[in-house]
């Protein structure tokens, strides 16, 4: 089936299908650089479709402008959560997942024909999702929950596209069990690729959710089934609708580890508890679909209270102590190159002007503070009653898919494209701020979408006027949702047009190491003194607290707020 | 080194203040599980997902009985109906309204049934905003209990078709 069988497992060894990288050293396998050309390069593409969809959705929202007609509303609704939520990361994904099982790992990928089958199927699906979306002939948003029923091809694209991405997903452990079965690679696998295969454990959780959910559903559309019922239809499809979110926190999370250490040489401070963590996100995410549920009829108290507490915070936990490490890992570092003074004195020194760096911290800074802690409290069983379905939701989740995964992996693809792709970026100087813009976007996005949601009004609805309720207060959040998106649209557009820019008329950085975005180095006249690395982390000590105090009064207003409206059993 | 081999000796157990967050962490993650159990006992909001099946048809033949028992009114064509307290209540939404309007008592408790006739829509109480899944199929209880008087508005919240952002409805409380 390919030629690349031939060839030894090891990418070091002679004869293997490999080069060296000029600027890490590491063996870089061609087979496994070309499928995450692929796949990075496809996942872009629908980062921009979704990205066109986003401003037209933004400027409709935002009640002053109210943009498109009502029922491309819908549609441009239904595309931009499909092509954003599901296409674009997930092409993203499987491009992380196969370099995470290659060039760390010292091995080649298990097999180019497997590779070549995922990525068919995956383009296949998903662009017969969007031309069914786009023909009008699916708007059913993208949860298409039922008795709403789109277009057979619709559910059949996603079907492809779940395929494909379980088959990738499949190729990756296929690379883990010869590495190890050759040896490529000495001891234990990196914190990277651990990372990674836990994603890929979610993923394969999540994607035979999604099948469940949705051959019945194709099946009922042709006509041969009877209709699957809708409440089993919401707690299955949130099986895959929620832990999907966990993969997404997997790999972004890995992402942070990867560039912290690219750009500082951070490492874990201790490798037993990130990898931990890493094993509860496997071990408890698998029940929290039910937070999609709270509020839903015909699904039981205890069930609903179980499974978000028990499971949920034992994951809850695991982002906690990633929120501590990674960040405790850079402060070492840095401390190590001798920026000892005082609790934030490190921070002046962070390399802010390389774009992965300051994305991967921009990432982290939203993911935490906002999308970490609004997703807990929302999905507290009783607090649901106050913001289900309505824009917080929404606001919420921009910080963390978005501001959160979508900026790290931004992050990710300014060393992609000069290490892989070995074209250095054009317009450097708009590369260092693309980033800025982007976290600054939506961090008004989401500001702006969670109080005017708090102020009750709907997520999904083309228009608040005919409830004839919103006063000045709420028009004046939807304006500060519009600003937030043109600035991150814009940046998202910069991103693609840097990218795209760049592989094509980037300059070459073949046979030397790539054009570096900076690095943090050792302080002047650095004096070689003995850390004590279990207490020196003190900015991040201190960073943690006020999350923590943060997240509780979060936390505890909310409650507040739930007790002042009306009672209800 | 995330990218790299860690040491080969790279288990150690928690120490310093990567043990104190890790604690702590988890007490707050305790401290977070036990507030629902608490507020389901101690708490006047929950929602316990009271339900009963129940097909479109002999929905909507419920609502009409309760709908001629109790009218007292017209608002927008839509009969405005007024229950005993501590009775059964049903509203039902369909595309694209909610049907009938409510006129109840403040402080005095109700057993309000919601379905749906067609798709699935979310009933939101506006400007007190509370939201509830409603579902066809399946008749959702909420034992109700207004402690607000004057007029509200029902925003249907989950996607139900091209006129889901007009379907608007009343409920009264005095
Ligand atoms: C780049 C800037 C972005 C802006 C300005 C933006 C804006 C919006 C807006 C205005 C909505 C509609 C809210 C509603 O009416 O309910 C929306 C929905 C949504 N967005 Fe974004 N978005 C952006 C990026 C993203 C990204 C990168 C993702 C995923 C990775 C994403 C995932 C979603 C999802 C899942 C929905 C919900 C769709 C639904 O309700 O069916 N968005 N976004
Ligand atoms: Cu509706
Ligand atoms: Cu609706």
């Amino acid at each position: 089936m390919t030629t690349t069988t031939l060839h030894p497992a090891a990418l070091t060894d002679a004869g293997a299908a490999s080069r060296s990288c000029e600027t890490t050293g590491l063996r870089v396998c061609l087979s496994g650089q070309q499928f995450i050309k692929l796949n990075a390069v496809a996942g872009i593409v629908f980062l921009l479709l979704g990205g066109i969809a986003a401003i037209l959705l933004a400027l409709t929202r935002w009640q002053a402008v109210h943009l498109l007609p009502v029922d491309w509303f819908y549609r441009i609704l239904t595309f931009h959560g499909l092509n954003m939520l599901i296409f674009w990361i997930l092409f993203f994904e499987v491009a992380i997942l196969y370099f995470a099982c290659t060039i760390p790992l010292n091995c080649r990928l298990f097999s180019r024909g497997v590779a070549w089958v995922s990525f068919g199927l995956m383009l296949t699906g998903a662009i017969m999702t969007d031309v069914v979306i786009l023909q009008g002939k699916a708007d059913v948003l993208m949860t298409s929950y039922l008795p709403l029923l789109a277009h057979p091809l619709f559910y059949l694209g996603i079907i492809l596209m779940a395929v494909g991405t379980l088959i990738g997903v499949f190729n990756f452990f296929g690379t883990l069990y010869i590495a190890r079965k050759n040896r490529t690679y000495e001891g234990s696998m990196p914190l990277v690729t651990f990372g990674a295969l836990a994603a890929a454990i979610i993923a394969v959780l999540t994607l035979l959710h999604g099948a469940i959910a949705m051959i019945p559903t194709f099946t009922f559309s042709m006509g041969w089934t009877a209709e699957p019922d809708p409440i089993w239809y919401r707690m299955i499809w949130w099986g895959l609708g929620h832990q999907s979110q966990q993969v997404n926190v997997c790999a972004m999370v890995t992402v942070w580890y990867l560039v912290g250490f690219l750009a500082t040489g951070a490492k874990p401070v201790n490798e037993t508890i990130c990898r931990g963590a890493f094993v509860l996100y496997i071990l408890f995410i698998n029940l929290a679909s039910a937070h999609h549920l709270l509020v839903d009829p015909g699904v039981g108290v205890t069930w609903k209270i179980w499974n978000t507490s028990y499971a949920m915070y034992l994951a809850v936990l695991a982002s906690m102590i990633h929120a501590f490490t990674v960040p405790a890992s850079i402060e070492i570092a840095m401390r190590e190159k001798g920026y000892v003074r005082g609790i934030f004195g490190w921070v002046g020194a962070l390399p802010w002007r390389n774009p992965a760096f300051s994305a991967a911290i921009i990432s982290l800074l939203i993911f935490g503070f906002i999308g970490g802690i609004t997703g807990v409290t929302l999905g507290t069983q009783q607090i649901n009653i106050i913001a289900h379905n309505t824009l917080r939701i929404t606001g919420h989740f921009h910080a963390t898919v978005v501001g959160g995964t979508t900026l790290a992996f931004m992050g990710l693809a300014y060393y992609v494209i000069p290490l892989i792709f070995r074209k250095d970026f054009i317009a450097r100087p708009l590369a260092r701020i693309q980033p800025w813009l982007f976290g600054g976007g939506i961090l008004l996005v989401s500001i702006g979408m969670s109080f005017a949601g708090s102020l009750g009004v709907a997520r999904r609805s083309y228009d608040i006027e005919p409830a004839g309720i919103y006063g000045p207060t709420t028009h004046l959040f939807l304006g500060i949702m519009g600003v937030g998106a043109i600035l991150a649209v814009t940046s998202l557009f910069l991103f693609v047009g840097l990218c795209v820019g760049t592989l094509l008329f980037g300059k070459s950085n073949q046979g030397r190491a790539m054009e570096d975005w900076g690095v943090a180095v050792a302080a002047p006249g650095i004096k070689q003194g003995t850390l004590d690395v279990h207490w020196a982390m003190k900015g991040t000590i201190v960073l943690t607290f006020i999350f923590l105090a943060c997240f509780a009064v979060y936390y505890f207003a909310n409650w507040k707020a739930l007790a002042d409206v009306w009672y209800v059993r | 080194m995330a990218l790299l081999a860690p040491p080969k000796d790279w288990y150690h157990p928690a120490a310093g203040a990567e043990r104190l967050w890790i604690g702590i962490a988890l007490v707050w993650c305790f401290v977070m599980s036990l507030m629902m159990p608490y507020w389901h006992f101690r708490g006047k909001q929950n929602a316990n997902g009271t339900t009963y099946t129940v097909t479109p048809k002999d929905y909507l033949e419920r609502t009409e009985k309760f709908v001629a028992a109790n009218k007292v009114g017209d608002l927008n064509g839509i009969p405005i109906v007024q229950p005993a307290p501590g009775t059964d209540i049903y509203l039902l939404g369909r595309m694209w309204n909610w049907y009938p309007v409510l006129k109840l008592q403040k402080g005095e408790t109700y057993r309000l049934h919601i379905s749906s006739m067609d798709l699935q829509h979310g009933f939101s109480l506006q400007p007190v905003n509370m939201n509830f899944q409603v579902v066809p199929g399946y008749d959702h209880v909420l034992t109700l209990t207004p402690t607000s008087s004057g007029e509200f508005t029902i925003v249907c919240n989950e996607f139900c078709g091209i006129g889901h952002s007009t379907m608007i409805g009343k409920m009264l409380v005095e």
